[in-house]
């Protein structure tokens, strides 16, 4: 790779010198399949020196082979990574490149302008400082245009370039260049792009790249490389007040406690007082320790563990913020949300939200609305699926510090992760604090739960029998009732049937529809705990996921999960309510087992087999193990 | 801490640009602190693979940074194929005991009893069984649940596209079609019992890079790096180091001494030498910006097949 600075061969040392004071900056290229993206990635590494005699050499048999430039060097092959996507001739995900000049080091995400892949962009966009938008200066401004610039103001990415590309192939017209500016320009204010500058370039021809072509005379701007060379970094952020979600607490000895992070934003200096959230104490910076010694002072973008003067709990997850300026806390907040994963988001279900180094529980309500991307228009929506983005509200099991997203992307963004499959399912940027959320307080009471239950001299708990349709769950459960009471108990059992008949006969039997029944039998079941009751609940309760949300609104000991486990065919052959009959016929949708899943327990404390047990040994079999436990 | 990390540490927030921005190796040391530290917080039972190159040298500097004054929560592990440079057997136990890391050795145990060597059974095979194997076998052992390694995106294509923490099934293999979306520094590091992470916390450097770093941080290096004197032969179009009587001479081979050195390290049979007079780090650097070929060419493994790296990472090669 050769910098062909004279430099390097003359004084090296001179070079290194220099060298060690580059910045860097991240930005982010979004275009359509053929708006020659990778080209002008390729064609920026090409004109960096950053391609190797053996890549080059490897670059050329590839053009021939697989190129699309006639035999002619196709810089595009130089980014596509994979081999499966280089046989489709489409990138399908988000690749990162390097190349310096001599005064920046840049890390290009690469991402892919296919239909689909809203997720990819979003993901590149959330770490870029700049975006270039790519436009064929032969099509103008596009559908996929709109959505990536709607994706680059949502993400908040400060410099955006748009780069008028393929302009050999309009013979370099400043008319054409002139109208898309004009249409884009209109566009762009509408969807809160403050500013932006336009290049006319060819990534394929070279003009405009590294230095101005005379192909443009009219044009009187930067080229590309010098103007992302000039664009500020991260000096915004140093303006803001101090923020430093914690990592990690440094504990070598009973001698030395410090706090582990990476500063979102502001500057810190020893002396300055700070606040810790979300408990709200506050200490003085003691020392900003580094292993090359005490820094006088830390901004923006260091890595630093900072010790205090006081004794005062902290832990990973809490933000440290410079005491006059502090965050809120606050646990429901409206939110954007982009949906990634295949499937769909649920109203109502627990997912696990990380927002800095928090990881809190975390349900979204049914959307506000959601945006086509393409349009802009906002839709109504029951649920996400992947790749579309929504308003939500979302509610959390505790409180957590925040800033909006527009203010401060550390504290403001955040990340969604499925509790069963671990996967990344969303990510999302927060809007602001529902002020109800700040009203609502827990009233303490002076009789308890536990004076409620030994009042009836018995624990309260829910036993919660899970089941396909048919099973013998609402038999077995009677029958358990019948036990329980006849030996004193104080008891209660809600039965899916006659729950839908009254409390949730506003829900139907779509999946977001069955996540919010179990929700409410749920709460309702909670709040009986707490009447000191025991609660028999006798509903088909498919997914794995409610019924452990069921299971953490509960204490330690008081869910008991009782699988009543029947082959579907022989609940199908039992077909007491002749429901099977009618599903099978197509008659009713959504029906468990049919064309809705059964998620089976993994770890239900009781199962009993009605293939081998009558209702009665079963329900036996299930007051023992109560007697028991 | 000499002139040069004294100089370093007074000009941390003072570089040449405007007041306070942060250098671009300051902004990459700050983020590959926050990945270490990320992994200590949610990982069960972290390691650092260590493979004694420069790579692994910058990553054990960054672990003694990112802790301090803590010593790093984690072990080293170096899944050696008993091929090494002796050089850098010499490094391993060094830096071990300099920086108090507790280190393990791994050598595959069926690789061993079979005698398995480049010679005779070829490097795709030798990396297979010594390599992909025996990292398999370690990680299995120890019951780690998370693994650092020092890739670099800019290493090869396939690369490119890797995340920071690349998440393994319980038989360790990599669906790149089945990859979390990464974002902000956001890391999603949950997993289900018997599955792992491979974590690359100096992605986003380059060769470059790496070598301005340790030129900056002084950073001890193995003396291959550095041209000298070296018994070689030519094979293959490449010059490969006549490291111990292990190595069987072909019918017309004879070990010729020539000023070389190495651009990167791994197995002496299948790493090439390049001849060269760089003595000095500064020379190294010059050497490699006014090089053509680039750093991977050297190893043998990458030209087995079109996209060879990809179909070893699915297997569960680094």
């Amino acid at each position: 790779m050769s910098h062909q600075s004279a430099l390097i061969a003359e004084d090296i040392e001179a070079y290194l010198k220099a060298h060690e004071h580059k910045s860097l900056l991240r930005f982010l290229t979004c275009g359509s399949v053929d708006d020659g993206k990778s080209t002008l990635i390729g064609r920026l590494l090409y004109d960096s020196k950053m391609i190797f005699e053996d890549q080059m050499a490897a670059l050329e048999a590839d053009s021939k082979k697989v190129g699309t430039q006639g035999g002619e060097i196709d810089f595009a092959l130089l980014v596509d990574g994979l081999a499966a996507e280089r046989e489709q001739g489409i990138t399908i995900d988000v690749a990162y490149r390097f190349f310096s000049t001599d005064t920046r080091k840049f890390i290009v995400a690469d991402t892919p302008g296919h239909e689909q892949y809203t997720r990819n962009m979003v993901t590149g966009a959330s770490t870029a400082d700049a975006a270039i938008i790519l436009i064929d200066a032969r099509k103008g401004v596009l559908t996929q245009t709109r959505r990536h610039s709607y994706l680059v103001s949502l993400l908040g990415i400060r410099h955006v370039v748009l780069a008028i590309n393929k302009m050999d192939l309009v013979g370099w017209s400043q008319e054409v260049f002139d109208s898309i500016l004009a249409e884009y320009h209109d566009f762009a204010a509408q969807i809160g792009i403050k500013g932006f500058t336009a290049i006319p370039m060819s990534a394929l021809k070279g003009d405009n790249i590294t230095e101005s072509s005379d192909k443009a005379p009219w044009y009187k701007g930067p080229p590309l490389l010098p103007h992302l060379e000039s664009l500020d970094v991260e000096d915004d952020l140093r303006e803001k007040p101090f923020r430093m979600p914690v990592q990690w607490v440094n504990r070598p000895d009973l001698d030395f406690r410090g706090f582990s992070g990476l500063i979102a934003t502001g500057t810190i200096t020893p002396g300055d007082r700070v606040k810790v959230l979300p408990s709200g104490r506050e200490s003085t910076v003691a020392r900003i320790v580094t292993m090359t010694g005490d820094l006088p002072r830390a901004v923006a973008g260091q890595s630093v563990t900072i010790t205090l003067t006081d004794e005062i709990d902290i832990s990973r997850g809490d933000v440290l913020s410079i005491a006059g300026q502090p965050p809120e806390v606050a646990d429901q907040f409206e939110a954007t949300i982009v949906w990634m994963d295949d499937e769909g988001m649920l109203p109502g279900r627990p997912y696990l939200m990380k927002i800095g180094t928090r990881i809190v529980g975390a349900s979204i309500t049914e959307p506000k609305y959601k945006v086509n991307v393409n349009t802009l228009e906002q839709l109504a929506a029951k649920r996400l699926e992947l790749n579309e983005i929504g308003v939500c509200n979302l509610s959390l099991d505790a409180p957590i510090a925040f800033d909006a997203y527009k203010d401060n992307h550390t504290l403001g963004g955040f990340i969604l992760v499925d509790r069963i499959s671990n996967r990344t399912v969303g990510a999302g940027m927060l809007h602001f604090a529902l002020r109800r959320s700040q009203n609502i307080h827990w009233q303490a009471l002076d009789v308890s739960k536990a004076s409620r239950a030994a009042q009836k001299g018995q624990k309260g708990r829910v036993v919660w029998l899970t089941g396909l349709s048919g099973a013998g769950k609402s038999t077995i459960a009677n029958l358990v009732e019948k036990r329980m009471q006849a030996d004193g108990r104080h008891t209660y059992l809600l039965d899916g049937d006659n729950v839908r008949h009254g409390l949730n006969k506003d829900l139907g039997f779509t999946e977001e529809d069955r996540v919010e029944n179990i929700r409410r039998v749920a709460e309702v079941s909670k709040l009986m705990v707490d009447a000191g009751l025991i609660v028999l609940v006798s509903f088909i309760s498919p997914f794995r996921a409610e019924r452990r949300m069921a299971r953490e609104l509960m204490e330690d000991g008081e869910f008991v999960e009782v699988y009543v486990a029947t082959p579907l065919a022989v609940a199908e052959q039992r077909d007491v309510k002749g429901l099977y009959a009618k599903a099978r016929a197509g008659e009713l949708k959504n029906f468990t087992g049919i064309d809705s899943p059964y998620e089976e327990p993994e770890h239900a404390e009781i199962t009993v087999d009605t293939t081998t047990l009558s209702p009665e040994q079963a329900a036996e079999e299930i007051v023992a193990w109560l007697a028991k436990n | 801490m000499d002139a040069r990390q004294a100089e370093a540490a007074k000009s941390r927030l003072t570089p040449g640009l405007d007041a306070d921005t942060l250098t671009h190796l300051q902004r990459l040391e700050a983020e590959s602190i926050h990945i270490m530290r990320e992994v200590v917080a949610e990982a069960e039972k972290p390691v650092m693979l260590y493979s004694v190159g420069k790579d692994s040298a910058v990553m054990l500097h960054l672990a003694a940074k990112a802790f301090y004054p803590s010593k790093p929560p984690f072990p080293l592990l170096h899944v050696d194929t008993t091929w090494k440079f002796r050089a850098m057997y010499e490094m391993r136990a060094r830096m071990a005991e300099t920086l108090g890391f507790e280190l393990l050795v791994h050598r595959n145990p069926d690789a061993l009893e079979r005698g398995i060597n480049p010679f005779e059974h070829g490097s795709a095979l030798h990396t297979d069984m010594w390599k992909t194997e025996g990292l398999k076998q370690a990680l299995d052992k120890y019951g780690f649940d998370a693994a650092f390694g020092g890739a670099r995106r800019d290493e090869e294509k396939s690369r490119a596209k890797e995340r920071v923490f690349s998440f393994r099934s319980a038989q360790h293999r990599w669906d790149p079609k089945n990859q979390r979306p990464e974002l902000w520094n956001l890391y999603n590091a949950r997993k289900a019992q018997g599955e792992s992470m491979r974590v690359f916390p100096i992605s986003n450097w380059t060769e470059l890079d790496i070598w301005q770093y340790i030129h900056l941080e002084n950073i001890p290096i193995v003396p291959l790096y550095y041209s000298a004197e070296r018994p070689v032969v030519e094979r293959d179009g490449a010059l490969i180091m006549v490291d111990d009587d292990r190595m069987p001479l072909r019918p017309g081979e004879t070990p010729m001494m020539k000023s070389v050195r190495f651009r990167t390290l791994g197995c002496y049979p299948l790493t090439g030498a390049v001849e060269s007079t760089a003595a000095t780090l500064p020379e190294i650097i010059q050497e490699m910006l006014l090089t053509t070929t680039s750093e991977r060419q050297g190893r043998v493994i990458d030209h087995d097949q079109a996209a060879s790296m990809e179909k070893k990472k699915q297997e569960g090669y680094f």
